[in-house]
Order: C-alpha cells, then structure tokens, then sequence
C-alpha cells in the first residue's frame, strides 16, 4: 500500500503563512546582526584549573565589553558569541573539544593556556583551518610546526629567556655586581626541567656559577629540606622555576627558615606576579623578582579592566589579562576581514598590525605565527604591590637589588 | 655538605613527619591486628578528614587544633558504621573479600571527592602557620612541634586504651584468639567495628595536626598509604610500639633521602627499607612470628 503525502489545511495555512513572511520583509532579516561563534578552550577543570578558569574569566570580560559596545561595526554590529569548552589540563581531551568546536561552527578559536595543551589544540584546528589564537603556551614548538592557522599573542619561552637574562646582567652591572653564584630549583616536568637546562646553558656564558641545580616533584609537600640546601650553600641568587602552589611554599619555606639571597629571580614564576601570592603573604613576597608576561602599567585601558575584574572579586593575573588582549586581537581582525569566514579570519590575522593593546608590546607582527612584537618585563614586588623594572620605557619602579638582609 | 647546622635541622624535620607517618601507621596497625583487613581504604579516609577539617576551618572558622575531638568523633563514627554495614556485611568472613572491599571503597571516596571538590590542592592559613620555634641550631616550625607532641601523646593514650581498658581487653583478646574471646561473651562484630573506629578516629586527628602545615586534595591520600603500609612492615605488624618507632625512622630515612639525593629521590630510602625488612626480617622490628 501506498501512502500519499497528505497536507492539512492547517499545515497549508501554515507553510503560506511562513512563505509569504519571508517574502514580504526580507530586508528586516537581512539587517539582523548575526553573531560570530567564538571558541574560548581553556583547562578550567583539573590539576591547572585555577589557571584556566582565570583565563576563560578574561575572554569572557573581553567579549561582553565588546558585545556591549556594539559588536564588529564592519558586519553590521554582528556579536561574539562564546563557545566554552573545556580541555580538562589533558592535551588529548584539549583536542577533541576542538573537533566539538568545529562543529558548533566556530571562526576562530582562543586558548589554551598550557604549552602541552596548545601543542595538540592547535594541530586539531589547522585540520580545519579555524583560527587559533594561542593566548599563553610558551613553548617554541608551538609556532614552529608551519601552522598557518595559529598565532601567538604572547612572547615565547626562547624571547622570554633571552630577555631575563639580559635584564639580569644589567641589573647585576647597575649595583656593582653584588651577584657571581646561582641556585636553581625547579619543578621536574617540561617547563622546569627545560627551564633549568636552558640557564645552565646560558648563566656560566654570562658571568655566573651555578651552584646546584634542585629538582623537586609536583605536588611537593616540604621545601625544609631544600632551603636547608640553600642555605648551606648560601648563593647570590635563587632562580625557582615551579607552578604556583610549589612556588608559594618555597618563598613561604625561605621566610621561615630566614634566608633570604640578594634576589629571588624567577622567569615564569608560578607566584612571583600573582597578587594573590602578594596579597597573602606579603612578607615572602616582598622584594621577589620575576621576568613574566605583565600589563603597561601606565594604561589607563589596563588599570580600568584590573579595577573591574578585582570588583568581580578575581585577581588580575596574566591569564585573564592576555586572553583579554586575544579576544581585542581577533575583534581587530574581524573587523578587518567584514566576515567571519575562517580563511579570511586567518588572513586578516596574519596580515595583522594591532596597536590599540595595553601589553607592552609594538604592533602586532605575525612571522611564523609568533607575534614578533611581543615581549615579557621584569617585575619587583614592593611594598605588597607588583611593579615594572624593566624595560625603562614601562617600568613603575627602580629595582631594589641587592636585597636587603633578613 | 655534612654541616652539623643542616643534618640536625634535617633529622629533627624528619622526626616532626615521621610522628604523623607513626599515628597514620597506628590506626592502620591497629586495624590489621585485630581484623586482619589490610585496609586500602585507610588513604582516602585520611583525605576524606582532611577535607573535613579544611571546611570546618574555612566556612565556619574553626582552627584545626580546637576541631581535633570533632574530627576524631566523626571519623571514629564514619569507620565504626563502615566496618559494622559495609565491610563486615560484604566480607562473609573472607579474608581476600574485604581487601576488594576497602579498595572498591577507596576508589568510591577518592573519585566522588573528586566529582565534589574537584582536584585543586587546598591549604589553610593560621596565624601560626609559618610561626618558628628557635632551638638555636634549628627553627622548628610550630605546627610540625605540635603534630610532634599530639602524635606522641595520641600513641600513649592509645597505649594506655588498650592495656588499662575493658574495651582494650577485648580488642586483644579478639586479635589473639577470635573463638575463645566469643566464647566468654564478647560481642565481636561490637568489638571489631570499635577497633575500626579507633582506627579511623587515629586518622581524625592526624587529619588536624597535619592540615595546618600542609594541603589536602583528593589524591592525598596516596603519598600516606604507602608510606604507612611500610612503617607497618618495618614495625612488625599489629605491633604498636613498632609502629611509633618504624614512624619515626621512616620520617628521618625520608629527610636525610631529600638532603642527599634530591628531593624526588628522597622516597628511595623508604622502599629500600620496605624491600630489605621483607627479605630478611618479615615480621619487622617488634613483630610477633606468625
């Protein structure tokens, strides 16, 4: 038997009524603005989350105040709208939220936090060609696999090495170098343990004798034993290259035991310019120096943003910070490209020259995805707050170097 | 290297450890004289009381030391309703049935802990925390002292409970002889969930003496278990005063490790000890031959 297709009247009146609609004012559809899916993929759950939630926390921010300000003027006033997703601090997991973000639709994706996660992240979208923007991931191999759909905001682990130590010898020469002997104590996976590799390499070359070079697990539950080494070992300088928690008990641990070398200077450092390790522990804090990614401290976009996201109860941590600047640095392309189609996002990316950012940092310059007008500065922690030292052009504060006894 | 001025801070740091290490070891001793569980779970409980001190110092402000007989009580209840319902119920008197048990257990605790609290590392901060206590050639952290003393004190008592009281009685009389100590009316599943629960409550205050010095997250629990399941070893299994002084050797062991191979390697020395005791001394320092 053969069923015909049957029509209703109401399903008639329906389709007419639906057609006729469409056809009578399709300007007004038109004129809609349409929105622009973004996807923001940060670890927000899992061992880094604390990390990731700060991150997604800044693309959020950065979204809605663009929203707010009426959209990208060049597609009609058209929205971001976020897509979350969460890569669970596991690179694997990281990747397949990419492949759910492709089909969600999304033009360009913002993340992932953590060197490991971005390595696969960034991979999973080149399949696609969606447009990654790399918010932090420092490690070199992310820009240097011939990814043409990824682009570093932030400066890279090899820029920020070159320039600690650069920073490093000219403060050391300013105060009459006061500092000949190194320490080194660093966490054991990829970033310490390349970390502490890569200034064993540097520091002899430039003047200065590591004593010892400590590794210690994640979580580590006691740094007694460690500062106890320090202490008989008494160096100029204490270079920690360790996650936040780890970084926090060791400063804790030196306060403690009342050591105190002429600096504590860390490049990357888990805690160094975190308000919160600052507001906390204001005592082990002070006078710890830090090369790490960090706001113009005379931007009055910057401090107005510091002044909101404090408000929201948060701290105003590079994680929120950066993903806010790569959030501005895609509306710039957006708006730049009049559509949200990946190929021309990448393009405009690509081609891209942003100015408009409160990072210290010229234009925006993409070469092999890196932007080369990104750099770190050199923080000191004085007085319970974070200050620039370096370079000159930015910097809020003369160093305190060497620091004073304990 | 060898300065005085760093190896007797390093061993009195060792000892400081190894007194927790001891009362962590006490309760799961206690637990493996009496009934013969291994109890794999004895990890995740200590996390679970962990956990327990950190919110009651965080959401209602009550210090660690001042929680410690509520910590105890609730633990003590939490292994008295597990062994009596759970692992008594599920066991039918197999052995190799309540290890699966404790472990099943132990899986359960950690990963709704994990579900409930997520796996960020928590610290607690006292006015005390970072406080020192200046013995001239070592600064000794106040909350390592005190975790020191309550350590030590919580094993006398526990000394005192089982060779003074009815109830220790009974407990020793179920351990050495289960038949004859049913035989003269002893209630055992009363007596076996008792010993549990004791064994619990030990964690308890494990749990308030440690929080202030260090951190709780759901996987807690893991770098204790091992470490206590030496001390058993070394010890001598179901001996308590083997317990206290496998504790406090394991803790020096462990410091001096950290001192001088690094501190990932510290652990090292702990193993070691476990392999060697196994090879040529099974019942430990103080154990009774089977």
């Amino acid at each position: 038997m053969i069923k015909t297709p049957r029509v209703s009247r109401r399903h008639f009146l329906a389709g007419t009524a639906a057609t006729a609609g469409l056809a009578g004012f399709p300007a007004i559809l038109k004129a809609q603005p349409r929105t622009i899916k973004v996807g923001v993929l940060h670890p927000v759950t899992g061992p880094i989350a604390p990390s990731g939630q700060q991150c997604r926390l800044g693309a959020k921010l950065a979204i809605d105040t663009i929203n707010a300000n009426g959209g990208i003027a060049s597609m009609g006033g058209a929205k971001l709208e976020p897509i979350y997703a969460d890569a669970q601090s596991r690179p694997e997991v990281g990747a397949a939220e990419v492949e759910k973000l492709n089909e969600a639709g999304v033009s360009a994706i913002i993340g992932p936090f953590a060197s490991g996660i971005a390595l696969a992240t960034t991979q999973a979208a080149a399949k696609h060609n969606i447009p990654h923007i790399v918010d932090v991931g420092v490690v070199d191999q992310v820009v240097s696999r011939g990814l043409t759909n990824t682009f570093r905001f932030g400066p890279g682990l090899s820029k920020i090495v070159d320039s600690a130590m650069e920073n490093l010898v000219a403060l050391n020469n300013q105060a009459g170098k006061p500092a000949k002997t190194v320490m080194i104590v660093h966490e054991e996976s990829a970033f310490g343990a390349g970390m502490a590799k890569t200034l064993n390499e540097k520091l002899p070359a430039l003047g200065f004798e590591v004593l010892e070079t400590i590794p210690h697990a994640n979580p580590t539950r006691d740094f007694n034993n460690i500062a106890l080494k320090i202490k008989g070992r008494n160096p100029d300088l204490l270079i920690p290259s360790n996650y936040y928690n780890e970084f926090v008990l060791l400063a804790r641990t030196l306060r403690q035991q009342k050591i105190r070398p002429k600096a504590i200077y860390s490049i990357l450092g888990g805690a160094a310019s975190q308000y919160r390790f600052v507001q906390e522990f204001p005592d082990a804090a002070e006078f710890i120096m830090d090369c790490n990614h960090w706001f113009d401290p005379r931007n009055p976009v910057a401090l107005e943003l510091k002044k909101k996201v404090e408000a929201e109860k948060a701290f105003f941590s590079y994680e929120v910070f950066l993903n806010y600047e790569c959030v501005r640095l895609l509306a710039d392309a957006l708006e730049r490209a009049k559509s949200s189609d990946r190929a021309a996002v990448n393009h405009a990316l690509a081609s891209s020259g942003w100015s408009n950012t409160f990072m210290p940092y010229g234009p925006t310059k993409f070469v092999n995805g890196q932007n080369e007008g990104a750099a770190p500065v050199n923080t000191q922690i004085l007085q319970k707050d974070i200050k620039v030292i370096f370079p000159k052009d930015f910097a809020n504060a003369k160093p305190v170097f060497p620091a004073p006894k304990a | 290297m060898l300065e005085f001025s760093i190896l007797l801070p390093a061993i009195l740091n060792g000892l400081t450890i190894g007194a927790i290490y001891a009362l962590i070891a006490l309760g799961l001793t206690l637990i493996y004289g009496v009934l013969h569980i291994i109890n794999f779970a004895h990890g995740s409980l200590l996390m679970l009381a962990l956990y327990g001190v950190f919110f009651l110092h965080s959401l209602f402000g009550i210090d660690p030391y001042l929680a410690l007989p509520v910590a105890a009580a609730a633990l003590f209840g939490i292994g008295y309703g597990l062994q009596r319902f759970i692992i008594g119920r599920a066991s039918h008197g197999k052995d190799e049935n309540i290890l699966l048990v404790t472990l099943g257990l132990s899986v359960i605790i950690e990963n709704l802990a994990l579900y409930l609290w997520r796996s960020d590392t928590r610290t607690i901060e006292t006015p005390y925390s970072f406080e020192v206590l200046d013995f001239g050639v070592a600064f000794i952290p106040v909350p390592k002292a005190v975790a020191f003393v309550g350590a030590l004190l919580v094993a006398a008592l526990l000394w005192l409970l089982m060779t003074r009281t009815d109830l220790g009685r009974a407990i020793r009389a179920l351990a050495k002889e289960r038949q004859g100590a049913k035989l003269v009316g002893i209630n055992a599943e009363h007596i076996f969930a008792m010993s549990f629960g004791i064994g619990c409550a030990c964690l308890g205050i494990a749990a308030c003496l440690l929080l202030p010095s260090f951190y709780v997250s759901p996987q807690v629990g893991h770098a204790f278990v091992l470490v206590a399941f030496t001390v058993v070893v070394l010890g001598g299994m179901g001996s308590f005063v083997g317990a206290l002084l496998g504790g406090l050797i394991i803790g020096v062991t462990e410091s001096l490790g950290g001192l001088f191979l690094g501190e990932s390697l510290g652990q090292l020395g702990i193993f070691l000890i476990f392999i060697i005791v196994l090879l040529f001394r099974p019942t430990g320092l103080l154990g009774q031959k089977a």
